[in-house]
Order: C-alpha cells, then structure tokens, then sequence
C-alpha cells in the first residue's frame, strides 16, 4: 500500500465520525430549511386566522419538497448586463458561509464537526457574517437599482448590527470565561444557571441584533418588498434564488444556535445539576409522542386515502424517534448514550423556540424606517451594549475580589445598566422631538 | 503528507489569486481575489495553530475591511472608471524596486541555509502557544499591557478624529 493511501486511511480512521456528522449537516440542513419555511408560513397562516398551506400533502406537510423540486426545474435567467461571474458566484458565497459556520456549532456533547475550536464562538461569529459578501456581490452583479439598494442597505444594517450583537457576545464569553463551545456550556452547568438569567440584557441585545443580522422583520429592510421589489434578490431566479433562501435559513439556524449555546444552556436540560429533577428526562420521549398521537388522531379527518396512510406514517415515525429517545432511560449499559441523543433533542429544541420567537415578532411587529433602523442601533443598542459589558464585568470583579454574592451582583448592575438604557430612550426622545420641530420636511425616509 | 499537501493549496490559492487581484481591470473582481487572498492566509495561520489569528483576520480584514471596500467600490461608476489610466506608468522604478525586493528575500532565504548562527528562528513547539487564545491574552494584558493601551488609545483617536471630521457642520446660532 502507498503511503498515501495510508495516510487517507489514518485519516479517516482518526475524523470519520465527524466526516459523517459534516455530511449529514450539509445533506439535512436545506430539508430542515424547507420545513422552516412551511412552519413560518403556518404559524403567519395561524396567527392571521388562515388555514396556510393545506393542499401538498395532509397539513401542507409536503410542500417544501413541491417548492423545492419547483424550484430546481424552473428556468435559470441571467440578465444579459449582469457580471456572469460573480452573479454565479454570489449565492454560492452567501450559502457556503453559512453551512461552514455550524462547523464549528455543537449541535449535541457528541454531535459536531470540528472537535472544540480552540476559539470556536468568534469562528462561528466571523465565519458566518462572510454570507454578507454574498449579498452584497449578488446585489452588485445584478445590475439592477432595485438590488443594489438592497445590497447597500445590508451591508450598512449588518455592519452596525453586528458591532452591537459582538458586545451583547462579550458579556455571556466574561461569565463563561472561554470561548470554547463545549466548555462554555460545561461552564452553564458548573454554574447551575442558564446565561441568560444571569444576563438578560445581553440576550435582548443578542435577539435584536440577530433578527436584524438575517434580514428578517421588523428589520428586513435589504429585502422590502413594497420599496425596493425583492432587494438583492430582485434579479434571481430558481436555484441560485433558492441557494440565497437556504442560506438565510440557515443563518437562522446559525444565529439561534449561538444564542442557545451561549444564553440558553446549550443541550443541557432545564436544571442539569437537580438530582430529583431527574424525571426531567423523561419529556423528550413523551413529547414525542405525543406529537405522534396527535398525527395519528388526525388521519381520520384527511379526505384522501393517501393522506391517511401518509399521518399514519407520520405518527409512526414519531413513536419510533421516542422508542430511540426512551432507551438510553432503561437502566442498563445504553445509559451512556443519554447526554447524545437527549442533549441533542432539548438543543434542536430550543433553537426552534428561537426560530419561533424570530416569526412571532415577525408577524407582530411592522417594518422599521431606515433611519430609525440606524438610530436604533448606533444611538441605543451599541451604547447600552457597551454599558452591559462594563456592568457584566464589575459584577465579576464584585464576585470574586470583594466576596459579594453573585446574584446581588448581578441584579444590581442589571438595574443600573436599565437605568442607562432608560436614559438613552430619553435622550433619543428628546433629539426626535428637536428634529421634528427643528425641520419638519427634511427628513429622508428612504435615504440608504 | 497532508500537511504539506493543505500547505501548497493555500499558499499556491493566494499567490495565484494576489495576482489576479493585481491584473483585474474590474474593480470588483480585484476586491474578490484580494478576499480569496486574505482566506488562504488564514487558512495558513489556522495550519501554523494560531487560531486567534486566523479568526482575528476572517472578522477583521475580511469581514470588516473588506466589506467597506467593497461597499465603496460599488458606490463608484465602474464604466467610467474602466476608461481611466488604472496603473502608473512608472515601469523602471517599479521595476527595479521588485528586483530588490526579490533578491533581498533570496539572499535572506539563502543565508539562512548557510551561514551558522544566521539562520531562521526555531519554530516554537506547538503546545507552547496553547491554548491559544489564553496565551495570546497572557501577553497582550500582562507583558505588553502598557503598548497595547497606547495603541488601542490612538485608534481610538483616529476614530473620533474620523467621525468629527464626517460630522455634519452647523452654523453657529
């Protein structure tokens, strides 16, 4: 045998479990994408009083892959102005960045790509704010006013947005004291408390700036539709469309991944350390099954036979995913595998809550302007950020020089870090007051 | 093997694309190979287990600064652009100048192979600089505290020197 061949073979005896979680995140996470979408359009559907997709498959269930093939088979247009090149290259960048960026996530203790990242947040961070190249070159490429409007309004949001949600970061890395993955949930578990109870004001932070990082509303404003058409993705159309879409979801994935890892105790379950808390974990089977049953107490109203079948199905696969999650409960050498499948069940479960609370406001809240969207951010986020980063910090130095009690600390300086933030309302009243009786007509809505 | 492998592939991606980047007429395009130049460094850096750096350079040259260069290039007419001198016609200056540059590189390259006592600084062992970021941090607030304030304190004087300056100017009332 060659030594290269060796080589390979020592390689891939040394990393083929993570060659194989790296495949099953790329070849998993567009169908994942898909059904996020066909969530957002159900919950929108729910919360407007409509019934949402109902016609692909029982309860709309096979849309996504009815838009996905519709979108692969759909004509590729390239405006004849445009720069081939980098009108190719742009939602290739934009996806790329996002999928490499949960390279570095765990999504579960045992399920994860790059083994600990000696600087694995700020690679997750850095990594994926390069999908904003994407938007920007496609925006460019496209020749179109529409989208380089839109491409222009991006970069501007992401890169004010971004300073704002790095220092929101910053607090929870000071408690954590690391910027591992791992070890910064190690750390929540330590600790016995989520960050983000320690933290709340970082989290907030965190919440705004990333809606406003992905695009999405009340702050998708790159993508207005009743301004500017589609924005950066005016000119686009079939896959390379769906290649932008699947990395915006996927951004989404990245961004609630990083608030549950570092604000939400990652794939620990609620109270990790209380012993007679123990029965905890039983819910994840139990949820399970109980979303089985619900499929199946539901085929019986489907209309066509085929969709009955297809909840049955549904159910089925349900009690299956809870027979695999019960196991590891059996007393018995299984038990080893308990933090794997549970720590990545309560994970994927609080990065849904967090896509959910993305939607929720997206249908609750209306679009910003953009100026107030700058005004937001620079003259009210950054500020209290830095604040909270200061606050943060005394609260440890409190904790561990003068032997103050961590949560008197903590809640003290939350209060005068609410307080800051009260204040900047204030003075961001009064300059809007000032604006408007100084010059009631120049201001300029659409400006950027 | 391999790390020799991974080694050329990013060295011959940058060099290849810090050429492209100097030959583009496009704008743009020289924008997008200097990106792919500044990865493939930190691509190296991430090989030599420097992580902090490699990051350091992903958010900060390519995140950063390049998403501004960008952002003001495309605020430019290119068409317009593209019909103006691009490159300064100084050929034997230019010329020159990078034989100098090449030979000093040879002769240190060189002298390091022959002469005793000359040579290149022993690579550091590679658990001395871990964990990374930790060890960076070390020196930075404990060694060489007192250079990097002074620097982190003219940034941010060029800073407010930047914002004063962008500021708009109001009459005196």
């Amino acid at each position: 045998m060659s030594p290269a061949l060796q080589g390979l073979l020592a390689f891939l005896q040394t990393w083929w479990v993570e060659l194989v979680c790296g495949v099953v995140i790329v070849a998993v996470v567009p169908l994942i994408a898909g059904y996020v979408v066909l969530m957002e359009r159900k919950l929108m559907a729910d919360m407007q009083a409509r019934l949402g997709p109902m016609r692909v498959g029982p309860h709309g269930l096979l849309q996504p892959i009815a838009d996905a093939v519709k979108l692969l088979i759909k004509e590729d247009l390239i405006p004849e102005d445009a720069d081939q090149f980098v009108f190719w290259l742009a939602p290739v960048v934009s996806m790329t960045a996002a999928l490499t960026a949960m390279g570095a996530i765990y999504f579960g203790p045992s399920f994860h790509v790059a083994r600990d990242i000696n600087v694995g947040l700020l690679f997750v961070l850095g990594v994926s704010s390069l999908g904003l190249f994407g938007i920007v070159l496609g925006g460019w490429a496209s020749n179109s006013h529409y989208s380089i409007i839109g491409a222009i309004r991006s970069t501007a949001q992401l890169v004010s947005y971004e300073t704002a949600a790095g220092l929101a970061l910053v607090s929870g890395v000071l408690l954590a004291g690391t910027l591992r993955i791992h070890a910064i949930v190690d750390a929540q578990k330590t600790d016995g408390v989520w960050y983000i109870f320690l933290a709340p004001i970082a989290f907030f932070i965190y919440v705004v700036a990333s809606i406003a990082e992905t695009n999405r509303a009340p702050f998708d404003l790159p993508e207005a539709e009743s301004e500017l058409v589609a924005g950066y993705m005016t000119e686009y159309s079939g896959f390379r469309w769906a290649l932008y879409f699947l990395g915006e979801y996927a951004n989404m994935i990245v961004v609630g991944s990083v608030a549950t890892t570092l604000f939400l105790g990652g794939w620990l379950r609620p109270f990790p350390n209380v012993h007679w808390l123990n029965f905890l974990d039983l819910l994840p089977p139990l949820m399970v099954t109980a979303v089985g049953a619900y499929s199946i107490s539901r085929a019986g109203k489907q209309p066509v036979r085929v969709q009955k079948q297809f909840m049955w199905g549904v159910g089925l696969a349900c009690f299956a995913v809870a027979l695999i999650l019960a196991v590891p409960l059996l007393p018995g050498p299984l038990r080893i595998l308990l933090p794997g499948l549970h720590g990545a069940f309560w994970f994927l479960l609080k990065v849904t809550g967090y896509i959910y609370l993305f939607m929720w406001l997206r249908f609750t809240l209306p679009r910003y302007r953009f100026d107030q969207l700058m005004h937001l951010g620079w003259y009210i986020l950054i500020p209290l950020a830095i604040v909270n980063v200061f606050a943060v910090g005394i609260a440890m130095v409190l904790q561990s020089e003068y032997h103050w009690n961590r949560w008197i600390a903590l809640v003290i300086t939350t209060f005068v870090t609410l307080a800051s933030a009260l204040f900047l309302l204030h003075l961001h009243d009064k300059r809007v007051e000032a604006a408007s009786t100084a010059s009631p007509a120049t201001t300029d809505s659409y400006a950027g | 093997m391999l790390d020799s492998i991974i080694f050329y592939f990013f060295a011959s991606v940058a060099i290849l694309s810090a050429a492209l980047m100097v030959t583009r007429r496009n704008a743009i395009h020289s924008a997008i190979f200097l990106i792919t130049t500044l990865l493939a460094t930190a691509g190296i850096f991430l090989q030599l287990r420097a992580e902090f750096i490699f990051i350091a350079q992903i958010i900060l040259y390519v995140g950063g600064i390049m998403v501004l260069f960008v952002f003001v290039i495309m605020l430019v007419r290119l068409d317009v652009a593209l019909h103006q001198i691009q490159f300064a016609k100084q050929k034997w200056v230019s010329l020159i100048v990078a034989l100098v540059l090449f030979m000093q590189v040879t002769v240190m390259l060189w002298a390091s192979r022959r002469l005793p006592g000359a040579g290149l600084p022993e690579a550091a062992p590679v658990d001395k600089l871990q964990p990374n970021s930790e060890a960076l941090a070390h020196s930075l607030f404990g060694a060489y505290l007192l250079p990097f304030e002074i620097a982190s304190v003219l940034l941010l004087v060029a800073m407010v020197g930047a914002v004063v300056m962008a500021k708009k100017r109001t009459e005196p009332k």
